[in-house]
């Protein structure tokens, strides 16, 4: 089951990506959940991710929490706390 | 309603003067935020910035009689004094236009998805959100 996540900002900098594919792994089923799996990686995702980093995330488009649930098919994003108006 | 995300700059008059026609409407309401100082590149997130504006107007319409709403957001690269952002109310009675304007202007500030980065001395650096920021959203709670 894949998701499709976006990278927005220093995020996306430090990243060097703005988007990906993933295949869901079993047990990761929300946002804070990816986020770990993510930062498993290690290197730049380790830190950029990492626990203490205030991030927010989006699932198909509407803001949520960490603990919020993610499907096969949604679009998730990572991205700082916003700065627009 | 309209919301409208775009690169190219908009004139105040011509969107009030759009959302004045109705003859219930007593009061129209605006506010326009300006680059300060720095030269900057704003970035979004294509969807989510109309849909999370949309979201925000709808709950204004909800607390408050709003007859006609625009929201304007720029992207791209701004200089100093340029216009980033309108928000314009109409509603029949000023109490209204002014609380619902100012209630999307704080909500946009914390849910839309847009960053700055700004042109500094040393180089471009990415803005860092406000507690001010949040603490304006929250007292419409």
């Amino acid at each position: 089951m894949k998701v499709k996540v976006l990278y927005f900002a220093s995020i996306r900098e430090k990243l060097g990506r703005n988007a990906e594919e993933i295949d869901l792994p079993s047990g990761v089923a929300t946002i804070a959940s990816l986020r770990s799996h993510l930062r498993a990686r290690g290197g730049a995702w380790a830190e950029a991710l990492a626990d203490g980093k205030l991030l927010r995330a989006a699932v198909n488009q509407d803001m949520s929490q960490p603990s919020a649930a993610i499907k096969g098919g949604d679009e998730v994003a990572f991205f700082p706390p916003v700065t627009g108006g | 309603m309209k919301i409208s995300i775009q690169q190219q700059d908009f004139d105040l008059g011509a969107e009030v003067k759009a959302i004045s026609g109705n003859p219930k409407i007593g009061a129209v309401a605006s506010f326009i935020g300006l680059v300060r100082e720095v030269e900057m590149t704003l970035e979004h997130y294509p969807g989510m910035t109309e849909r999370a504006i949309g979201k925000i107007v709808e709950e204004a319409k909800a607390r408050w009689q709003v007859m006609d709403c625009t929201v304007i957001h720029r992207y791209g690269a701004l200089k100093p004094n340029d216009q980033i952002v309108l928000v314009a109310v109409a509603s029949s009675h000023r109490g209204d236009a002014f609380a619902a304007c100012q209630f999307i202007m704080d909500y946009l500030k914390t849910q839309a998805p847009f960053w700055k980065k700004e042109q500094a001395a040393g180089g471009a650096r990415w803005v860092e959100a406000k507690d001010s920021d949040d603490k304006a959203a929250e007292r419409w709670k």
